[in-house]
């Protein structure tokens, strides 16, 4: 009776444990923003992100070269020093899929990304920074001057 | 399930923040490019999430597209860390890969 009782529990327990794996994996999945990723241009990602409204923030500071030779590897640096910054996106205007990527920072990160995109041309590269449900942006041009999509 | 993908630089700098740089070792390929001998198209395989938790809790997490570099590079910082505080960094593919580094900050 002791025996199987404790068989039962701790098969309740694992399955318990095993089913709060798979909703957490699937969550994290449901995330990916299919139709923001997939969308080909700037109004398209935008619109796919919940419609946002940008606006031009001159607390939004875009470190990047003016210049990129190699267009597979440019690097980008985010800072926002707009109060309550939750998410920062990065969009190169002219890829054939825009949205290059969207960083969500909590517990005590500070609202700043360094990473390294591919731009196929000359183009905007785009930061859109989220504080308190607003959308604000800022952008620079970066000339390309060997494609970072054609290999 | 890749292995040994991941390398990171989890450092305190000053004022209680840790600088955090992570490299990942992955193709991110885009499915646009053609293989140049055979002419097939090369299938995209990109990583699609990224999360990074700190003792636990998660401090960075991001959703990634075909336009982040082949081997992705990421530098963020998190305030209030501590020198042996665990790091752990989690990032999952479109094609069903992924892999974990669990660390700790010095």
């Amino acid at each position: 009776m002791n025996i199987s009782r404790r068989t039962f529990f701790s098969k309740a327990g694992g399955m318990v444990a095993m089913l709060g794996l798979l909703s957490a994996t699937r969550n994290a999945f449901a995330d990916w923003n299919a139709s923001a990723f997939g969308a080909k241009t700037v109004p398209a990602v935008l619109k796919d992100l919940g419609n946002l409204t940008l606006v031009d923030s001159p607390d939004i500071l875009l470190m990047a070269p003016d210049i990129a030779e190699d267009g597979s590897v440019v690097p980008v640096e985010v800072t926002s020093s707009i109060p309550n910054t939750q998410r920062i996106d990065i969009i190169a205007e002219q890829n054939p899929n825009p949205l290059a990527a969207s960083f969500r920072f909590s517990n005590g990160a500070l609202p700043f990304i360094g990473t390294k995109i591919k731009m196929g041309k000359t183009a905007n590269v785009r930061a859109i920074v989220i504080a308190d449900g607003k959308a604000w942006t800022a952008a620079k041009m970066i000339k390309v001057t060997a494609g970072g999509c054609g290999g | 399930m890749a292995q040994h993908s991941i390398k990171a630089r989890a450092k305190m700098s000053t004022g209680g923040v840790a600088d955090i740089k992570i490299l990942i070792m992955h193709p991110m390929d885009t499915g646009l490019i053609k293989n140049a001998k055979t002419g097939e198209v090369i299938p995209a395989h990109f990583i699609k999430q990224l999360t990074v938790t700190l003792n636990g809790k998660t401090v960075l997490d991001a959703d990634l597209g075909i336009a982040i570099s082949k081997n992705p590079f990421f530098d963020f910082r998190v305030k209030g860390a501590k020198a042996g505080d665990a790091l752990a960094i989690h990032w999952s593919d479109n094609l069903g890969d992924s892999d974990t580094l669990q660390t700790t900050i010095s």
